[in-house]
């Protein structure tokens, strides 16, 4: 937990990146606000090309912002080159250098930032015992894993003590397993340094199990910030409520709007409450979205009416597929147990009960 | 009935075989070209020498002597043949100075070409490659057309006044290293951008990101992965500088013998072939000495392309 949650790390102000000149120019970034708190795992997420990238390599200092600030504790470094900026990065690809060995890559911040060799030889031994590759520090980076890799760029990026780290995809090579492993490690990581970690990944997964919070974007505009269960359970837009996760979209009828909360009057003419994004005032029709695993399928009438048109199994659960009488299609989620199967077959008559606390009505 | 083990070892032996046969013609080419004309220079640079030229077939070590000694006319002692260990010396400085000269332009050059978009390294790596479609002859009169005191860079230091009088570029040391670098640079830049366009630039961006500034990031890192093209390009400008033969004589006025200068007068006005080979063969001792030090000292360092 943050020790002092009203203090920002980086503040991103008003920053545009533009790419390119005349007719070519591409808007990386337009207007991005945001702020990172001190000791928070922030997440940057977003699918290729939504600008993520880019807003990480402005903070880096690789590239320059077109407009806008970039505060590092209230000092704004956006014209800094790379090396004056106390932030380091781990690279996607890693960028160890291949003519050291793996204790030289680990020292090289420290060794440019001319701190002297008793103190850097101390703090690589303390830096390998955390990523725990004391038996490899003599290796050539080109004779490790890329599981090992990855410890050596991170132990890399942090053996100068740097007022924030940056991570850019730094998992996506590894496989599944390891991906797994390298998650857990990172918030131990997170935890036991206390720095600042800004993340970036296209992986909806990853950052819901990783963040304090994330920032959802999409064509160089941050749509969303809030926590992975904010993002998750109160998706302000189509957007977000579609990259994170799976959801159904229903068309509804909105009335009644108090509290952040409403009443949306589906096409099936049943009427359910919802909860409404943060100040937002919604029209008369809005779309509602409702997960998978909050709604319930049942033999009787429920708040909507269909046909089961395709089952898959999943393992840990079912999903069934139905084609509402509105036209609509809709998907449940159904926890599985061994003994029974999941009731239902394609084609069976079916409602689906919504449960109270389950619709969200988007902004859009 | 063959065993499967005997059936295995006459296809082997049959493939080695076919091996022999099909590297065959390389082999004699590679044989008949480089090997025999180094074996006759070898065999002459243990003969006398005829009256006019040529060699007499009789064995003499007088060749192999007089090429860093020389023996008294009056009383046959030997002493130091200081003109030759000059000769030498003056070539192998020339060589190694032009190795440095186009080291330092080649080096950036090939830095400011890796960096380019892809589709402009074409064009600039095609630029760098025309001087080699030009006769040497003809671009080494070039530089004499550009360096001489009524060339254009005197023509234009006397026109805006900077100097009185013309300097003096042509027929000095000066001239030859220009004219050397000028013609050598495509060999030292060639292998340098090869290894530079190989080099992960995002390996440079990870320095920058470790505090280090743009000269470290020279030093500590750019340079390192790219020196197996810095050492081909001086391997590629060092041996064919050391034998240089028309530039220095075309710039230099022939004031100052070089290597090449020497070995040319013994199978010339010379009249001694025998000489003129060991002179040869001393030349490209020192080469292969020179590289085998070079080589060596460069693969302990370590430099290993992850």
């Amino acid at each position: 937990m943050p020790d002092k949650p009203d203090r920002n790390a980086i503040e991103v102000v008003n920053v545009s990146k533009i790419f390119g000149s005349g007719e070519g120019q591409v808007a990386a970034l337009d207007k991005v606000s945001v702020s990172i708190r001190e000791n928070e795992f922030f997440t940057l997420l977003g699918p290729s090309g939504c600008g993520k990238t880019t807003l990480l390599r402005l903070i880096a200092g690789f590239d320059f912002p077109t407009a806008g600030e970039i505060l590092l504790y209230g000092q704004d470094i956006a014209p800094l080159p790379p090396f004056k900026r106390p932030v380091n990065t781990v690279f996607q690809s890693y960028a160890l250098f291949p003519h050291m060995t793996v204790a030289d890559n680990i020292g090289f911040g420290l060794e440019m930032l001319g701190k002297p060799k008793a103190e850097i030889k101390a703090r690589v031994a303390e830096m390998l015992k955390l990523v725990k590759m004391e038996a490899l520090a003599g290796r050539r980076t080109a004779q490790i894993s890329g599981g090992q890799q990855q410890r050596v760029a991170l132990a890399r990026a942090l053996a100068p003590q740097p007022k924030v780290l940056l991570l850019d995809e730094p998992l996506s090579a590894l496989d599944y397993k390891l991906r797994k492993e390298m998650q857990i490690e990172l918030k131990r990581l997170q935890h036991e340094t206390g720095i600042t970690f800004i993340f970036v990944t296209h992986d909806q997964e990853e950052a819901l199990t990783m963040s304090d919070r994330i920032a959802v974007m999409s064509s160089g505009k941050i749509l969303q910030v809030g926590s992975p269960w904010d993002i998750y359970d109160k998706p302000a837009d189509r957007f977000v409520a579609d990259f994170i996760g799976e959801t159904n979209f229903l068309t509804a009828a909105i009335s009644g709007v108090a509290n952040g909360r409403a009443r949306a009057t589906l096409k099936s003419g049943a009427a359910i409450e919802a909860t409404v994004a943060d100040g937002f005032q919604p029209k008369d029709n809005a779309t509602v979205v409702v997960r998978p695993e909050h709604a319930k399928l049942t033999k009787d009438k429920g708040d909507l009416a269909g046909t089961v048109d395709n089952i898959v199994y999943f393992g840990t659960d079912t999903h069934i597929h139905v084609h509402l009488d509105s036209g609509e299609t809709f998907t449940v989620r159904q926890q599985n147990s061994r003994s029974a199967g999941c009731g239902f077959e394609r084609g069976d008559k079916v409602g689906i009960l919504i449960g109270n606390d389950a619709a969200q009505v988007l902004r859009d | 009935m063959a065993t499967a083990e005997e059936v295995a070892k006459a296809a082997e032996r049959r493939d080695v075989r076919d091996r022999w046969l099909l590297s065959a013609p390389a082999l004699l080419v590679i044989l008949l070209a480089a090997t025999g004309p180094l074996l006759i220079v070898v065999v002459y640079s243990f003969l006398a020498p005829g009256a006019y030229g040529d060699v007499k077939w009789q064995f003499s070590s007088d060749a192999w002597t007089s090429v860093f000694l020389e023996r008294d006319i009056f009383d046959d002692t030997l002493s130091l043949a200081a003109a030759h260990v000059t000769i030498f010396w003056r070539s192998i400085k020339l060589a190694g100075v032009t190795t440095l000269a186009t080291l330092a332009l080649g080096f950036p050059t090939a830095y400011f070409m890796a960096t380019r978009s892809e589709k402009t390294r074409d064009l600039w790596l095609f630029l760098i490659t025309i001087p080699f479609w030009t006769n040497l002859l003809i671009r080494t009169f070039a530089v004499l057309q550009i360096i001489r005191n009524e060339g254009i860079i005197n023509t234009i230091l006397l026109k805006l006044g900077i100097v009185s009088a013309p300097v003096q570029i042509l027929y000095t040391d000066t001239a030859i290293l220009i004219g050397m670098a000028y013609v050598y640079l495509p060999l030292m830049v060639l292998p340098i951008y090869a290894s530079m366009e190989k080099l992960d630039f995002r390996l440079v961006e990870a320095g920058y990101d470790l505090y280090a500034t743009r000269f470290r990031v020279l030093w500590r890192i750019i340079f390192p992965l790219v020196k197996p093209g810095v050492i081909a390009g001086s391997i590629l400008v060092f041996i064919p500088a050391l034998g240089a033969y028309v530039t220095p004589s075309i710039l230099g006025g022939g004031k100052n013998m070089m290597l090449s200068n020497l070995i040319e007068l013994q199978f010339g006005q010379g009249r001694n072939w025998p000489l003129g080979s060991a002179l040869s063969i001393t030349v490209m001792i020192i080469v292969m000495v020179a590289l085998l030090a070079y080589v060596r000292n460069a693969s302990k360092s370590g430099v290993r392309h992850g």
